[in-house]
């Protein structure tokens, strides 16, 4: 006798499934992050304890927290956007690059003495760029059907490297004794921070963007052709809504946000550019559209538990001297087990014994 | 023995029941038709015995031994072959690569000639004409159906499953058709016959067995029945098509359609030197046997599709190569064949489905909001005017049912009253009222002074509701039959192949 099993299409999806799925994912990947953690002949209580307090134990661990989750929530909205329109926008981080170069060079040549003036100056220049390096790929699927999953990925390493030549090159900093990075902002180009932490205003960008397209899907026309869009193509031409046209503006509108979000890691975070600036929460926004099912006011939250997830991992670097893989393996084991019990929300799997066939 | 035995055989999906307790059988040398309507369950049962389903309950035996299909490839091992409505053949490859498609047990290295001799040896012997080098997608669709037989005979299968085998065929096909199967079943082999013609299935077939609505009516010798009385079987209730049509004189011409050209997705034209015109208060009847451009065309006259030359016009205001968009302003509303494709957005609620066409309009939008509650009010509107059934507005239309779907589709499409409608094949896959009730609709629309333009591959529903029939063949226009009513079958068949009208009147004058 032997066992089969077989994987059918859920009818209906149970509302306590839905409930418990995720509480149950975590707990398996806590799990299977303890396995690993033993391996390391580390006691996983007391890690996950070390990280949970890390990251919500006090009001610094907030905070920080909070200054990971401004960059997530901003591109995870950007890629909340294409995704609803079925457009595979995998490119946020290079728009983050192109945003964060185009705020550096408004302070660079555009430079005017006046907080609100400056921040408005940049905000623009983050914007039209991220969204111009997005609507590249926005244009050629347009045009010819160039698959923008490709492009916007290629589009990325352009960026980056493109950033490189100008901290490389002629913005280099020439008191910075060789360091390549930005000459530092001056303090009417920086996005203000709440006292004695790093949470900078980015954060209001961030939340009012959320409610925003929160705001705009749920009831506006535009929101609704999006969907329409996203979800049958053929449907909208034959509505008559510009599809092709659409493709470029909501690229361009999601790339534009995205490059805001690099506008926030300079002027709010850093204050300068510099190398080894990341855009990588480009790609942990596509983790972050998912999680959150492509719904703006969840983008929030998300990006809120996954800063967690990654302030709680520091812990581990810096109390239990792991070398920093290991940290990115836990992250990468309970994003693993999250995303793999989305399966079962939509799929049931039956075991046949072998003499029932 | 039979063949075939199928005992009990229950399939349910969800809370429809497909199948309930079924047995079917057939033996070898019998043509066996299996007869009902759209939804009456025959597809699912054939599937179940070609392994594409699994029963929730009953038996299948095959030469009197219990078989349990996992997947076609058992059906196909026990020597079953099923030639399905829409061929499972791959266009870009050759006859003969196809041939050997999905078999495993042929060497490496493929012995070529060899299976060419063996199909020219097969299609030698059953009158199947094919050439085994051509490709696929350069047959037509009556050469890929001999494709597909051969693909079976190849396997050989000695147990064929033919679904609706003649949808997509000229009536002159459809002989050819008939003479060769009638000769397998004379050389030993078993064959199912599935359709809804009764016709076809009362010169073709020895045995009748008859479903409605997922449960068997029963099984008749083909020479004790007759067409009334299968048609009884097969409808529950003595089905009269009644439509009353009242007579009417056309009014101006509304909708005027010139020297039409335009190009396929492949690039070569299938609208050729087309040109229509209908008036108000007329309905014009497209017939003509697929593929044969009425996709493209209709396409071309609802905006989606360029037009390379030539002129459409409504009311004399030209919208040639005008986006999609205006084409509705103007009030042309377009009911395509495809409607989970192309009219509906199945994973969307039914009020979102409701305002597709008219998002944008005050009430339902002002300025750039949606009124959601003026939304909800219309969907209920629509729902009671066009009898749909669903539990709520925010319901998903993935999950209605294809009366419901296309009455959902129809009621949004004419509840502004438009002036020009294009429908193709509004009744495809509909049951007896749900049928009746769009082709009502539609006339009612023609009697409230709407032109309408008919494209169908139903015969009897082009003559029901036609004032005047056009005929496509190859993109072009064979001929407009002024009195639909009174021409014959033999007429439309020659136009329907590709004679001009003009030519079949000089000969028969």
């Amino acid at each position: 006798m032997s066992i089969y099993f077989r994987i059918n299409k859920r009818t209906s999806s149970s509302w306590l499934l839905s409930i418990f799925l995720p509480f149950i994912s975590v707990l398996l990947a806590l799990i299977g992050g303890s396995i690993f953690l033993s391996f390391l002949k580390v006691s996983p209580v007391q890690a996950y304890r070390g990280m949970f307090q890390t990251a919500f134990g006090d009001w610094y661990g907030i905070s920080e927290t909070i200054v990971k989750a401004i960059p997530l929530i901003l591109s995870g909205i950007a890629v909340t956007l294409a995704f609803k329109a079925t457009v595979w926008n995998i490119g946020a981080a290079g728009q983050i690059f192109l945003g964060a170069l185009a705020t550096t060079a408004a302070v660079r040549y555009f430079y005017v003495d006046n907080r609100g003036i400056m921040l408005v100056i940049m905000f623009l220049f983050a914007g039209i760029a991220g969204g111009g390096w997005a609507a590249i790929a926005g244009y050629l699927k347009a045009r010819w059907n160039v698959n923008e999953t490709i492009t916007t990925l290629m589009l990325n390493y352009i960026a980056i490297h493109l950033a490189d030549y100008f901290i490389y090159g002629p913005w280099k900093d020439p008191d910075s004794l060789g360091f390549p990075m930005t000459a530092p902002f001056p303090e009417a180009a920086r996005l203000p921070q709440f006292a004695g932490t790093r949470i900078h205003y980015g954060l209001f960008i961030a939340i009012i963007f959320a409610i925003l397209f929160w705001f705009i899907f749920r009831y506006t026309r535009w929101g609704y052709e999006i969907r329409v869009i996203g979800e049958n193509p053929k449907a909208a031409q034959y509505a008559g809504i510009y599809y092709l046209r659409y493709i470029v503006l909501i690229m361009f509108i999601s790339g534009a946000i995205a490059g805001i979000a690099g506008m926030g890691e300079v002027s709010g975070l850093q204050g300068r550019l510099q190398h080894g600036f990341t855009a990588e929460f480009g790609f942990t926004a596509i983790i972050v559209a998912w999680l959150a099912r492509l719904n703006p006011i969840s983008v929030m939250l998300v990006s809120f538990l996954i800063g967690a997830l990654q302030v709680g991992g520091e812990s581990l670097q810096i109390v239990m001297r792991l070398p920093i893989a290991s940290t990115l393996v836990l992250q990468g084991l309970i994003l693993f087990f999250v995303l793999g019990g989305e399966f079962f929300r939509n799929y049931r799997i039956r075991f046949i014994r072998g003499d029932e066939r | 023995m039979n063949g075939v035995e199928m005992k009990g055989i229950t399939k349910t999906f969800g809370s429809v029941i497909a199948n309930q307790k079924i047995n079917f059988d057939l033996k070898y040398g019998e043509i066996h038709a299996l007869l009902g309507e759209n939804g009456a369950g025959k597809s699912t049962l054939m599937n179940i015995l070609y392994g594409l389903y699994h029963p929730d309950s009953g038996n299948i035996y095959i030469n009197g031994q219990k078989c349990d299909f996992r997947s076609p490839f058992d059906a196909i091992r026990a020597g079953i072959g099923m030639v399905h409505q829409h061929f499972m053949l791959i266009p870009e490859q050759t006859v003969w690569e196809n041939m050997i498609l999905g078999l495993n047990n042929i060497p490496q290295v493929l012995p070529k000639s060899e299976i060419k001799r063996q199909i020219l040896e097969l299609s030698g012997k059953y009158c199947l004409q094919i050439d085994p080098m051509s490709f696929v997608w350069q047959l037509s669709i009556g050469e890929q159906q001999r494709v597909a037989i051969l693909q079976m005979l190849y396997r050989k299968a000695k147990l064929l499953i033919l679904d609706e085998p003649t949808a997509v065929l000229t009536p002159q096909e459809s002989q050819n058709l008939f003479k060769m199967l009638t000769y397998m079943a004379s050389e030993g082999y078993g064959i199912i016959f599935i359709s809804h013609k009764l016709d076809e299935v009362m010169s073709l077939s020895h045995r009748v067995t008859i479903l409605r609505k997922g449960e068997k009516v029963g099984s008749v010798l083909t020479g004790e029945t007759s067409k009334e009385k299968l048609a009884e079987m097969m409808m529950g209730q003595k089905f009269v098509f009644s439509i009353q049509k009242q007579p009417k004189s056309a009014g101006p011409l509304v909708f005027d359609v010139e020297n039409l050209r335009v190009r396929g997705d492949r690039g070569f034209h299938v609208i050729q030197d087309l040109s229509l015109q209908i008036h108000q208060g007329e309905v014009l009847g497209l017939a003509g046997v697929a593929g044969n451009g009425q996709q493209e065309l209709c396409e071309a006259l609802s905006g989606l599709r360029r037009i390379e030359s030539g002129k459409i016009k409504i009311n004399q205001q030209e919208l040639t190569n005008r986006p999609p968009r205006h084409f509705i302003k103007k009030g042309l509303r377009y009911i395509p064949a495809d409607r989970r494709g192309v009219g509906l957005i199945p994973n969307m609620m039914v009020d979102e489905n409701a305002i597709l066409k008219k998002y944008w309009k005050n009430p339902i939008a002002k300025r750039s909001l949606i009124n959601w509650r003026e939304v909800a009010r219309y969907a209920h509107h629509l729902i009671r005017k066009y009898y749909i059934a669903v539990p709520h507005v925010r319901y998903p239309v993935k999950n209605l049912s294809g009366g419901n779907l296309q009455k959902l589709m129809l009621g949004r499409e004419l509840s502004d009253s438009p002036q020009v409608i294009i429908a193709m094949h509004p009744t495809w896959g509909l049951d007896v009222a749900a049928t009746k009730f769009v082709r009502e609709q539609i006339l009612k629309e023609r009697d409230r002074g709407a032109s309408v333009l008919l494209i169908s591959e139903d015969i009897e529903e082009l003559i029901a509701l036609s004032d005047r029939l056009a005929v496509i063949c190859k993109g072009e226009i064979m001929g407009v039959i002024d009195k639909p009513q009174e021409v014959t079958p033999e007429v439309l068949g020659l136009m329907m192949a590709g004679t001009p009208l003009k030519n079949i009147q000089k000969v028969s004058a």
